[in-house]
């Protein structure tokens, strides 16, 4: 199907174009835009043919290496498509939203055609069907990431961002390159496909597996390579949307359901998946709680959320995790756009400095509002049924057995349930300190002036609303697939013969209960503590553990005094070793040449007639020895 | 005429042509002193070339030669020794001891390979011993 590289042609030839007319605001903005959107259309009809006329794997090229030869073919199937509609939809909300947000930035251009190319890598993981294509998608997608998280580079805290979420991230990707060149010896193919259809359970087929799962962890942020994500924040509010909603962390997830066929033929590799998420959700769930910065509130969320999705690929819950991805893209998408929002109005994105921003921006609250009511998991948003087809099939793969060994189910299970208290605790504190209470805005610390008309808190103009609002809807609604699992399971089917057992979404009445009471225990306790506290932060009941969680547990300064302190000492030592032994060879061929050339150097004393003196010497010098000679 | 004669006056001449390259401080009378030595030599060879009788008196000829081209050196020996003068105020050869480097010798800075060539030591060397 020809549909497929156009789909990741079209953003990329938007990159190009972008950043050819870069300079000129306009045309970068509508280049951006309209590139993106053709995608998306490109994408709506690639899904409307899969749906209609089944996947299709095509070949363009080989490219010989010498060893196993690099295929350049794509896959359209459910999977693939309808992950390439969920990330044009996004990235396409992301492209309308900057032409307004980022108004006043000089990097317009520059920054428009990168979120086009990084569009452009994320499709290209989703179409690849070739593991080496697929890895080039992903890294130039961490390469834009970076980009764009130090977009503003003038900040040495964006720059240091940048330069961790691509340091962290490679190191990710070092283990997924080994595990794709394992996996690649063992089936004699690069292919997906190939892959999926000629794998048999072995010790190999496990390394393998779980070599890439070191490049999921660190692409979808999950303990312990988790740490960039917070620090992204240093990126403008759109990439920070695009990045948590449809791209770069859900390529992560993604990766796992595309192999999904493959790792449910190693039950050690899913184990390690089960513990890495459990102890993901739980850990970042704790750490949003005492977050001041209501976007590194979302961000840890995300990293919490995702999480769940690959908690739920972990006990065979493959619709069910692909489906908390699509609401999780839509509902994280508004919160950071939302997020955007407010700092644009009170120009801060500290909780501290917001407050009662209900009625000054109904709107943004309004959207808000939902994005966190389905972050939480409540009917009838679309996070309600997402999040409880993941903890019903947690629970099917505990009680029932799955292709996970029981424990780790159970653990998926357990973890699940504890991050639902947490979430709802967390949401509920961001919730209340960003829109209700006393303001905070305009205070000294944020620099603008209350009483100053023109810088009241106020919706954002229709550039930045129209996102907001065409993102609330697949937030609210998406919802009812849960009510169709045949279509959900047909829509994603990744059109093989395991499809089948990995079976569609359901929710079972007892999780989704109990999960629906500990939302309710979560969000009073915040509520209770901050109507107690007299409508303050309520992580003051965290007590002595809140600079701990609002720290991330210490996890940077783990990783400082153990790997980059000893890194950076390594460093100093081999400059030192250049420096003084290296190069002090060179020096003393300098120094050696210099001691030799002051010898003649002192016969060099500027008065012509001892020179004359010194040549007839050694004339007479030369006569003697003649005559001497001569005579003996 | 013996041979001994001339050569006796025309190691004298250049004796004193020596010492006058040697020790005369005056620019001009150490050009004139080089003349002695020139013309010491010149006595040489018409000396030998009425010895020897030569045909072809290349002896002769040759002192023909150094006189053209001791005449041309003078001519530009002195006009430098007048420029000098003029430049300097002197034509002291004392006082000419431009090529003396063995006194201030220029010190060259201990960095000096870590050096661009406008003299600035490449970021990340300066701590360099």
């Amino acid at each position: 199907m020809i549909l497929a590289p156009l789909i990741v042609l079209v953003p990329f030839a938007a990159a190009l174009a972008g950043l050819a007319v870069g300079r000129n605001r306009l045309a970068a903005g509508r280049v951006a835009v309209i590139g993106t959107g053709l995608a998306m259309a490109l994408a709506v009809a690639a899904a409307v043919v899969v749906w209609v006329g089944g996947p299709s794997v095509d070949e363009w090229g080989t490219i010989p290496t010498g060893w196993i030869p690099i295929s350049v073919a794509t896959r359209a199937d459910g999977l693939g498509v309808t992950i390439a509609i969920m990330v044009t939809v996004v990235a396409f909300a992301v492209q309308v939203y900057s032409t307004a947000y980022m108004h006043d930035e000089p990097r317009y251009g520059s920054f428009a055609a990168l979120i086009s190319l990084f569009t452009a890598a994320m499709l290209l993981v989703v179409l690849a069907d070739d593991l080496v294509v697929l890895l080039i998608g992903w890294e130039v997608m961490g390469m834009c990431s970076a980009l764009l998280i130090g977009h503003h580079w003038e900040r040495p805290e964006a720059r240091s961002a940048a330069v961790k979420a691509f340091v962290v991230t490679r190191l990710g990707d070092v283990g997924m390159l080994a595990g794709i060149i394992v996996l690649a010896d063992l089936t004699g193919s690069f292919r997906i496909s190939a892959l999926e259809s000629s794998a048999v359970t072995s010790v190999t087929l496990t390394v393998g597996l779980v070599l890439v799962l070191c490049g999921v962890v660190g692409k979808s942020a999950q303990v312990p390579l988790h740490v960039w994500l917070p620090d992204a924040m240093a990126g403008p509010t759109p990439v920070s949307a695009l990045i948590h909603a449809a791209t770069m962390v859900a390529a992560g997830v993604f990766l796992v359901a595309r192999l999904n066929a493959v790792y449910a033929l190693s039950p050690v590799a899913l184990a390690v998946l089960a513990v890495v998420a459990s102890v993901t959700m739980v850990f970042t769930a704790l750490a949003a709680l005492a977050q001041d910065d209501y976007k590194r509130v979302l961000a840890w969320s995300t990293s919490s959320q995702l999480a769940y999705m690959l908690g739920a690929l972990a006990v065979g819950g493959y619709s069910a995790g692909l489906f908390h991805l699509l609401s999780h893209a839509a509902f994280k998408a508004l919160l950071f756009l939302g997020a955007g929002a407010i700092a644009h109005a009170v120009g801060t994105t500290m909780l501290s400095g917001m407050g009662g921003l209900r009625r000054r921006m109904p709107l943004t609250y309004t959207v808000s509002t939902l994005g966190f009511a389905a972050l939480v998991g409540l009917p009838p948003l679309a996070g309600f049924f997402s999040k409880d087809s993941v903890l019903s099939a947690a629970e099917d793969a505990a009680v029932h057995g799955g292709p996970t060994p029981g424990w780790a189910a159970w653990l998926v299970l357990l973890a699940g349930l504890v991050t639902v208290l947490l979430t709802a605790a967390y949401a509920a504190r961001a919730w209340l300190l960003a829109f209700r209470g006393p303001p905070h805005w305009g205070t000294a610390e944020t620099g603008v002036a209350r009483s100053h008309p023109a810088l009241v808190p106020h919706d954002p103009p229709p550039a930045m609303r129209t996102p907001l609002v065409i993102l609330a809807v697949p937030t609210v609604l998406l919802g009812v697939l849960a009510f169709v699992p045949s279509v959900v399971s047909g829509m994603l089917d990744p059109g093989d013969a395991t499809a089948a057992e990995a079976g569609g979404i359901s929710i079972h009445l007892g999780t989704a209960a109990l999960s629906l009471v500990l939302v309710g225990v979560g969000a009073f306790a915040a509520f209770a503590e901050w109507a107690q506290l007299g409508r303050r932060d309520p992580a003051a009941a965290l007590g002595s553990f809140r600079p701990l969680l609002a720290d991330g547990l210490g996890v940077d300064r783990l990783y400082d005094s153990l790997v980059v302190r000893p890194l950076v000492g390594l460093s100093r030592l081999v400059v030192a070793g250049d420096r003084d032994v290296v190069h002090a060879y060179v020096r003393g061929a300098g120094r050696a040449a210099r001691a030799l050339g002051a010898l003649p150097h002192a016969a060099q004393v500027g008065r012509v007639q001892r020179y004359v003196t010194a040549v007839l010497a050694f004339v007479v010098v030369l006569a003697l020895a003649g005559a001497g000679a001569a005579l003996w | 005429m013996r041979l001994a004669f001339p050569l006796v006056v025309s190691a004298l001449l250049f004796s004193l042509g020596v010492f006058g390259v040697l020790v005369r401080r005056n620019a001009v009378l150490v050009l004139m002193s080089v003349e002695l030595m020139l013309n010491a030599a010149n006595l040489n060879l018409v000396a030998f070339d009425a010895w020897w009788s030569d045909a072809l008196h290349s002896g002769q000829v040759l002192t023909l030669f150094v006189i053209t081209i001791a005449a041309a050196e003078v001519g530009l020996g002195l006009a430098i020794v007048l420029l000098v003068f003029r430049n300097r105020g002197t034509s002291d050869l004392d006082d000419l001891g431009l090529l003396d480097e063995s006194a201030e010798q220029e010190a060259l800075p201990d960095d000096w390979l870590d050096m661009d060539g406008a003299g600035r030591v490449a970021p990340g060397r300066e701590a360099a011993s």
